[in-house]
Formats: structure tokens, sequence, C-alpha cells
């Protein structure tokens, strides 16, 4: 069934959504990771956490991104990942990734980020050297992912915290699970 | 000097010019966050008062970064020194930047005189909580109340900030009052 509105373009996406300062989300992520250091005091414990923590929003987030931007099924990974660039970033986050790096069956690519709103403010301090401070963004697509039946795997190969030029996240599509009917909650 | 010897990356932070403060993310992306934040430390606590102690925790690190922040690029620098020059900053220029928006009042406390108010008829961390019933008086404000010790106590303004629900006549939702009562030093500076 073909959609009935067209999926809105990204900036009009992000002006239809309520917005709030871009330095009370950082800030407080900060303080969310502080928290675990704290915590967990293994910064490999940390990077779990914030990935889980990214992963339930994901699950929950997808939803929404469904809801507001009128994008119908995609084709293809290819598609996918074109939606989540130019959409998915920008709704959420008000930046658009760059999609390069495909390999040649087209099951992984990278999104490229060169703002981030996670990050301002932020230096890794010699302790936390092996910090993935954003994990939780790439949780997020995880766990998006999984809801429109995607296995990926998502890891880190660029971060600017670490004196690399850009953030760039590696995405691998590990399997399309089929649809099954009836859906069951508890498997 | 701070970041003299350190690694690069710390140069860099400091060199970045200070933003505008005008970018802006979903509220929903913030929502969703908090509500991170809120469910981990349920995780790590067993009681009430302990869960509001965290996020208060949590907020205090927001507050002290929002007040070095805010006072380079809204103040010139410059740092208020009177009692009632920061609770204004607090409820004006904090808010604003903040939440987008002056807070709805800031009152002082008709039976003692280190108490102060700041309310919210809907307070942006509430605004998606319903708080369940076994949880009796938990307020996720605490974590707001945080933000504002954390402006306080670096400011050189010591107090113990705490956050309630008070019910308003005719509305489902009862707005959340941030109660600031100042510490003796305080008192004994400001209040003679």
């Amino acid at each position: 069934m073909p959609p009935l509105t067209p999926p809105k373009s990204g900036d009009a996406l992000f002006a239809s959504v309520d917005r709030v300062n871009a330095e009370l989300f950082t800030l407080t992520y900060g303080a969310i990771v502080r928290q675990l250091l704290t915590d967990l005091e293994e910064v490999e414990e940390v990077n779990k956490q914030l990935d889980q923590m990214g992963y339930n929003i994901g699950t929950r987030l997808v939803d929404e991104f469904l809801a507001k931007s009128n994008v119908s099924r995609c084709v293809d990974f290819k598609e996918t990942a074109d939606v989540i660039a130019k959409l998915g970033f920008k709704m959420f986050l008000g930046v658009t990734a760059t999609v390069t790096n495909w390999d040649a069956e087209g099951t992984s690519c990278s999104f490229v980020l060169e703002d981030n709103p996670l990050v301002d403010f932020v230096e890794l301090p010699d302790t936390c050297q092996g910090l993935q401070y954003c994990n939780v963004l790439s949780g997020v697509i995880r766990g998006a992912l999984e809801m429109v039946s995607m296995k990926t795997e998502v890891t880190w190969v660029r971060d600017m915290l670490r004196g690399d030029d850009a953030y760039e996240m590696r995405v691998k599509l590990i399997k399309q699970v089929p649809e099954e009917y009836p859906y069951k909650d508890d498997d | 000097m701070i970041g003299v010897g350190k690694a690069k990356q710390y140069a860099n932070v400091l060199d970045k010019p200070l933003s505008r403060g005008r970018q802006e993310v979903s509220l929903s992306a913030f929502a969703f966050l908090f509500s991170e934040l809120v469910q981990y430390n349920q995780t790590q606590v067993d009681n009430i008062a302990e869960l509001e102690r965290r996020l208060e925790d949590a907020g205090y690190a927001v507050g002290a970064r929002v007040l070095e922040l805010l006072c380079h690029r809204e103040k010139g620098n410059r740092r208020e020194t009177r009692l009632l020059g920061i609770l204004s900053f607090i409820h004006s220029t904090v808010w604003k930047v903040l939440f987008g928006k002056v807070a709805d009042s800031l009152e002082k406390g008709t039976e003692h005189e280190d108490e102060y108010m700041i309310s919210e008829k809907e307070l942006l961390v509430n605004r998606f909580i319903s708080v369940p019933k076994d949880m009796g008086a938990f307020n996720c404000g605490a974590f707001v109340a945080g933000i504002v010790k954390g402006v306080l106590d670096n400011a050189g303004f010591p107090a113990v900030v705490t956050a309630h629900f008070v019910p308003i006549e005719g509305q489902q939702r009862p707005r959340t009052t941030i109660l600031i009562k100042f510490a003796e030093e305080v008192k004994q500076v400001c209040f003679v």
C-alpha cells in the first residue's frame, strides 16, 4: 500500500517536533556517563551499560519515528541506512549523518557524523581512554533496527574524542529476521 | 593554565569557540535519555530517598557546569554575589537557557526567611512521568533541584534544595516547587 502522505524532509521533521536546548541534553548525558563511571569503575562495563541504555531507547524511539516521519517500509538495507542518516538523526538530534563505505554486498556501511551534540564540552581524561563515550548512539541504532526486523552489529571506527577527524559508526546487517505471525512478546 | 602539558585534545576543547547555545535537539531525545537515567538509578537503590539523592547528584553536576558556562557567555565573566541576584539568575537566565522559558514564579518563604521557592506548573522533567502509587512522593524534579543546588553551591551560596509536588485547585496535575533552604553561613551573611 502506498503511503498516504509522502515522507517529510529531515528539516520539516525536525521543525515539527518539540525541541529542547542541546546543552541540557549534552550535560545530562555527561552526568549519566560520570555516574556510570563512578558506579561501575570498569570502562568496559560503562561501554556496555551505555550500549544497553541506547538499545532500550532505540526500541522505543523507533515507534515515534515511524509515527511522525510518514516513512513506509524500506526496500533494502541501503534505503534504511539513508532514512536513518537523513531523517532519523535529524529528527532527534538535529544533525544529519553521511552514509559511506558500503561493502560489495550492501550489508554494511558507515554513518559519519561531523556534528555530534553528545560531545560538546567533553574531553576524555587519560584514565578513560577506552571509553566509547557515544556508545548510547550505537545502541539506539541497534535497538531501533531490531524493531524493524534487522539484526545489526554497530561499532565505532572513528571518534573525535580520540583525535580522529569525525565520528564514524560501522553498521553491519547480520540478518533480516522474517516477520512471524502471531507476534509473541515472550521470545 | 589548564591543559598545559596534557594530551592534545585538552587544548582543543578550550580552543574551541564557546557555542552560542542556540543548538537544539528533540524533546523526545532528552525525554528518552532522562528516562534511562531514572531507570538506571532505580536499579542502584532500594528506597525513594536514595533514588532522589542520586538524581540530585546527576543534576548537581549539570548545575555546576551551567553556572560556569552561563557566567562566561551571558554575564561577561561576572558571577552574582548577592543573594537575590543569584536567585533571579537561576529563575530567569538558567531556566531560559535550559528549559526555554523563565520559571513561573520565584517566591520568598512566608514562614522562614532563609527559604525561597521556584515553582513551575509543568516542569520539563515531569512532563512524561507518572509516578506509580507505591513510589509515594517521589519526584523527578529532584534532578532539577540538583541543578539549582549545583548552581548555588558553586556560586558560593550553599543550600539544601528539594523538589515537591503541590496540588493546584482545579488542575489535574500538581505543579512542582523547588524549595531552597540556605545554609547557616549564608544566613549569617545575607540575612542580618
